[in-house]
């Protein structure tokens, strides 16, 4: 047989078949049947009526929400300094950032909740701002990265000119820096706000009792209720497919003129 | 009022990096209002550093920088009446071409239909009418040039500041535009810098060039002073093609240089070192009896409108450019009309010659091996694993095509009786008493002068060895 490069292909199809089609088409097989195995649309009308499944739902894009923007708020200016410094000062930075994330994530977070617990007291008093902090602290590098990536890429004669042709260095942040930046802000936001909305271990750690839609997937599988827990993830995969579509949408649009095929 | 012509006048400038670098070393130029001014050197000679200490993205170490007599020193780039076109662009790629356009404009809160009047205007001065709408990455390379000329233009800068902008273009497209931007500063009447290597660009469309080197000015002048009276050695060789020899005046408007005695209009004092200059048009080629000195031809290259001989005399190379074509291997004589030839004092009168690399990556010179092996004088170069060499890139160094220049001193030659102790023999040709000692020419058994100081006297016609310590020599390789 002749070896063509298609072949390297080969076990990521296999890889595919298994662990992403298979599984999703259980995924769907669960969510519209029953207990007794018969087709139903109970589990979507369940979910869409239920106050508590809704409401968690919201709470869930709430504390994303909240969550994604602390963090861009947060993750901008360290990744624009680290684009921007001397490369001597830069390594320092970018170890004062990565540092944290060679230790564990479990001990990171309970070192957090003793933090908390320091400051606030009692944890159940303030359980939202509480998920936010915990998330954040996690998710930061995820939006720091594409976004720090996005500005070193960027050519800085473009900052020059735009200095050259009079803009001050504010006017030239924000009519050319922000702007050029969008393609890894967009990246970063996809890499946290999902995420964020189902990343329940960090609230369990922090002994939070609200829900989001991580925690309700998880309680409904460990009541054995598994066909109303594969809706609500299919629900959330429907949600993920939708942002998705609409920031690369909003990608085409903007600056890269249908570069993306 | 002559005085207050001048736009814009660097004093002193100096920049030192911070590494200790000096990328541009007392840097003194004055440019007349509507001048078009060209900075020309290699890269990294300074001449891009010396832009941007201009246009204010880089402040220098020492010095001033006047505009219209008043220091522009704590002007932020956004402040200053001059405007730059970038080396690659820097066009904006998320705005379409009104908007980068119109992005000076837009800044100094200029009214909406004047911006609209303005930017179709240069627009058609580019040549780009209709633009408006496009994207960036719609446009080819010149295309985008044009509109970085047109954004810089549109708002009526005091000075262009133009960094290599046709640097990125190919040929025919550089020559168009060349023309175009030759044109557009007359219309306008702005002062332009302009910063290129091309030293065909330069002596095209500049009203004054500025030659530099390693951060220094090495001449100010008119193209045609800098084509025709080159100041040194350095801008002779950059500013087209030249053949350089040392050589020594040995008369009243005689000099010898190249195994010969050529006729010169440079009047300088008997005995003076000399770098005598001769541009390739101006070789002549006669029968072998006619001329000053003779030579083999060594290989003929067709190049369109001339032909590009190059002829040994010894282990002198001569080029030459003739509308005649000769054969190679036949002998000629070569003749220098007397103002064709372009005298300079040389400060340091440093002997080169060319040694071979022989198979064992050894020195070899006029049959003599020198104590030494590239490897230990190429910096950087080392030995591979097959026992070639490679140098500090990682490429080989190929002896069939490398060959490597040696310079030595006049003082660190010493002349000896004995004919076997030197590295090469000769006679003497000329000497003068300079004082405290004496400079010799030695003309070799190669046909090449070597000029030598020592203390004692030697007779005219003396048969001398030349002893060189490989201490004292410099290298540099060269392609054959």
């Amino acid at each position: 047989m002749q070896f063509s490069r298609k072949n390297l292909g080969i076990p990521y199809f296999i890889f595919l078949l298994f662990f992403v089609v298979a599984p999703l088409i259980v995924l769907v097989f669960y969510a519209f049947t029953n207990g007794q195995g018969q087709f139903t649309l109970e589990n979507l009308t369940g979910f869409f009526t239920d106050a508590n499944t809704l409401g968690t739902l919201f709470y869930s894009l709430a504390v994303a929400f909240v969550t994604t923007a602390v963090c861009l708020l947060l993750a901008y200016p360290i990744a624009y300094i680290l684009a921007m410094s001397e490369i001597k000062t830069k390594s320092v930075i970018v170890m004062v950032f990565v540092l944290p994330m060679w230790i564990n994530f479990s001990l990171r977070i309970t070192a957090l909740k003793e933090v908390l617990t320091l400051l606030e007291g009692n944890l159940a008093r303030y359980p939202f701002l509480n998920a936010v902090v915990g998330i954040t602290y996690d998710f930061l590098p995820f939006m720091i990265l594409p976004i720090f990536t996005t500005l070193s890429k960027l050519d800085g004669s473009l900052r020059e000119a735009a200095m050259d042709l009079g803009a001050d260095k504010v006017q030239t942040f924000l009519q050319v820096t922000l702007p050029l930046s969008v393609p890894g802000i967009v990246s970063g936001v996809s890499m946290v706000f999902l995420p964020a909305m189902t990343n329940y271990v960090v609230l369990d750690m922090l002994y939070n009792s609200t829900y989001i839609m991580g925690s309700l997937i998880g309680s409904y599988f460990s009541a054995y209720n598994w066909h109303g827990g594969s809706m609500i993830a299919l629900i959330l995969l429907a949600i993920i497919c939708l942002f998705t579509l609409l920031t690369s949408d909003g990608e085409e649009t903007g600056e890269r003129g249908g570069a993306l095929l | 009022m002559e005085n207050n012509t001048n736009i814009i006048e660097l004093k002193g400038i100096t920049k030192v990096y911070e590494d200790g670098y000096t990328a541009v070393d007392d840097f003194n130029l004055e440019v007349k209002r509507g001048e078009f001014v060209t900075l020309l050197g290699p890269s990294g000679c300074g001449k891009t550093t010396t832009l941007r200490m201009i246009a204010g993205f880089s402040m220098p170490t020492k010095g001033e920088i006047l505009l219209n007599g008043k220091s522009i020193q704590d002007l932020p780039p956004y402040k200053r009446p001059v405007n730059t076109v970038f080396q690659r662009y820097a066009l904006f790629p998320h705005m379409n071409i009104y908007n980068n356009i119109a992005f000076g404009l837009k800044q100094k809160k200029t009214p909406k239909d004047v911006i609209e009047r303005k930017v179709r205007r240069v627009l058609d001065l580019v040549d780009l009418e209709g633009f408006e709408e496009r994207s960036v990455s719609t446009l080819s390379g010149g295309q985008q040039q044009r509109i970085a000329i047109a954004r810089a233009l549109v708002n009526e800068p005091e000075i262009l500041l133009l960094d290599e902008p046709l640097g990125a273009l190919d040929l025919k497209m550089r020559k168009e535009m060349q023309i175009e931007l030759k044109n557009m500063h007359d219309k306008l009447g702005i002062t332009f810098i302009y910063v290129t290597h091309d030293q065909e660009e330069a002596l095209t469309m500049s009203d004054k060039i500025v030659v530099m080197n390693e951060g220094k000015i090495q001449q100010i002048g008119t193209p045609e002073d800098i084509y025709n009276e080159p100041r040194n050695a350095f801008v002779a060789d950059f500013i087209g093609e030249s053949n350089i020899f040392n050589g020594m005046m040995t008369g009243k408007l005689r000099a010898r240089f190249c195994g010969g005695e050529f006729e010169c209009v440079d009047d300088y004092e008997e005995g003076t070192h000399i770098t005598a200059v001769v541009r390739p048009e101006d070789v002549e080629l006669t029968d072998p009896e006619l001329g000053v000195i003779q030579g083999v031809v060594d290989s003929v290259i067709f190049k369109g409108i001339h032909y590009e001989i190059t002829i040994l005399s010894g282990k002198n190379e001569i080029v030459c450019q003739s509308v005649n074509s000769a054969k190679a291997g036949n002998r000629v004589g070569i003749r220098v009309q007397p103002d064709n030839i372009h005298i300079m004092i040389a400060e340091d009168h440093t002997n080169l010659f060319f040694a071979d690399i022989n198979k064992d990556y050894r020195l070899e010179y006029n049959d003599h091996l020198l104590d030494t092996s590239v490897t230990k004088i190429i910096k950087g170069s080392s030995r591979r694993d097959d026992g070639t060499v490679q140098d500090a890139s990682g490429e080989a160094i190929d002896p069939e095509r490398m060959r490597i220049q040696v310079a030595i001193k006049p003082d660190d030659i010493e002349m000896t009786d004995d004919q076997e102790a030197g590295l090469i023999n000769g006679t003497i040709s000329n000497l003068i008493y300079k004082g405290d000692h004496y400079s010799y020419i030695i003309h070799t058994e190669l046909e090449q002068d070597f000029v030598v100081n020592d203390e004692y006297l030697w007779n005219m016609g003396d048969r001398v060895g030349l002893m060189m310590p490989v201490d004292k020599m410099t290298f540099t390789l060269k392609k054959k």
